[in-house]
């Protein structure tokens, strides 16, 4: 990552560098052409900064403005009652498709894979229940740990997430993930939607709707399974003591899948 | 050398272009000139910065705001993408805004007389979601399936 400005003080961090400096040199350069050029100099237009506040009745993500950065306070997290979660039922799956622009292209071997449900059955006693799985927003991802890149990276609130700006499609994180819930962009995409950007040749996986989440909104899955399933999922901010989420996992005996891992997972699983 | 080497050569590439402005015929910088990009004016009446700056700087105010969008969730619209081509549609026969395999494209237009290579449209969206179309080839969910290698894993369940 480069601004391309010889004196830019802000970079070095690898991302997020601030090009301030030849923003402005090139400010004087466009309003000084415009003045040669004969027409009355315009000045640059700033916009007023000013702070908005938005506030979300309904909403379970704390009021941010959209100018502002993620709070690292936060760690979005999923419940998950899978004695809730009905086992020929799809609508948390459709849902992100519909949402995220992705699903079956006739490559059943290659084709991107968000969330899926799983059947886990007891070969003894043929018990069976069902579950979603998808990304578990790992709070120490072996993916972002892999990551020759950087591009696999997690968010201050705890949203895992890969930046496809810096991508190179190697995969390793797809090797080192537990829960195999990353997948790789083998065919060319097109009429991606605006909110999700998908490309041949990048990972990607669940990304808990991180441009709802950004919104004050659910996650299309939590909406989905509340709306037209038995409601088994449950957003909210693990950090938060007083949210429903965190009352409930401090209440009842829940369980992360592969805890011994030790990825400390953001998706609480119950009744499993 | 080194020096007047680079100022010599500098002196013939403007004598070089002197002479081929030269040669060109005076209509070619007419102000309707057929051969300069149609660009569409895009909604509202002003750009979100002023139109010189944007044509310079837009693809550093792009470069920086995706890292701030994708890094630090911040979504300021000021300098986003998806701001730029919702405002810029242009629509094409069928009433649908083209996409970026069009000429007609916003950005195609400009890039394709500047030859220059733009990347975004092979991972973002090159027009506003239309809620009729762009479904982006979805088909039937797949129906669930029981992942053998999860199932190994969950017979070591917790003793209850």
């Amino acid at each position: 990552m480069s601004c391309g400005s010889k004196g830019d003080k802000a970079c070095g961090s690898g991302h997020g560098c601030a090009c301030k400096t030849s923003a402005r040199a090139d400010d004087f350069d466009a309003s000084r052409r415009a003045f040669l050029r004969g027409s009355a100099a315009t000045a640059i237009t700033t916009l007023a900064v000013g702070v908005t506040l938005y506030s979300f009745s309904a909403a379970p993500a704390a009021a941010r403005a959209p100018g502002d950065k993620v709070n690292p306070k936060t760690r979005w997290g999923l419940l998950i009652d899978a004695s809730k979660c009905g086992d020929g039922c799809n609508a948390c799956v459709t849902a992100c498709q519909t949402e995220n622009g992705w699903g079956d292209t006739g490559h059943p071997e290659t084709d991107a894979q968000w969330i899926r449900k799983l059947t886990v059955r007891n070969p003894k006693n043929g018990a069976s229940f069902s579950l979603p799985m998808m990304c578990q927003h790992c709070a120490d991802a072996p993916c972002v740990d892999v990551c020759p890149t950087g591009a696999s990276f997690k968010r201050a609130d705890g949203i895992v997430l890969v930046d496809k700006h810096t991508c190179i499609g190697c995969r390793y994180c797809m090797m080192a993930c537990p829960y195999k819930a990353r997948s790789f962009v083998h065919e060319p995409v097109t009429d991606q939607k605006p909110h999700a950007p998908r490309g041949k040749g990048t990972v990607e996986s669940c990304t808990l709707c991180v441009h709802r989440v950004d919104e004050g909104r659910l996650p299309a899955c939590v909406e989905a399974c509340s709306d037209t399933a038995g409601g088994a999922m449950l957003f909210g901010d693990l950090n938060d003591p007083t949210s429903e989420i965190s009352k409930r996992v401090a209440t009842y005996r829940t369980m992360r899948i592969r805890a011994d891992l030790g990825t400390n997972p953001g998706v609480y699983y119950r009744n499993i | 050398m080194k020096h007047l080497g680079t100022r010599s050569e500098a002196v013939f590439a403007t004598l070089l272009t002197a002479a081929v402005l030269a040669m060109l015929p005076a209509t070619a910088f007419a102000g309707d000139a057929a051969w300069l990009p149609k660009l569409s004016r895009g909604q509202g009446d002003a750009c979100v910065a002023d139109t010189d700056w944007m044509r310079r700087n837009h693809m550093t105010a792009l470069m920086h705001q995706r890292d701030d969008t994708v890094r630090d969730g911040m979504r300021d619209k000021r300098f986003s993408l998806k701001g730029c081509v919702d405002c810029h549609a242009v629509e094409g026969a069928d009433g649908k805004p083209v996409t970026a395999a069009s000429p007609r494209h916003f950005c195609r237009s400009c890039h394709d007389f500047a030859a220059v290579r733009m990347d975004c449209f092979e991972c973002h969206a090159s027009r506003p979601d239309t809620k009729t179309g762009a479904t982006g080839g979805l088909l039937p969910a797949r129906p669930p399936f029981i992942d053998t290698a999860f199932r190994a894993q969950e017979t070591g369940r917790p003793k209850q």
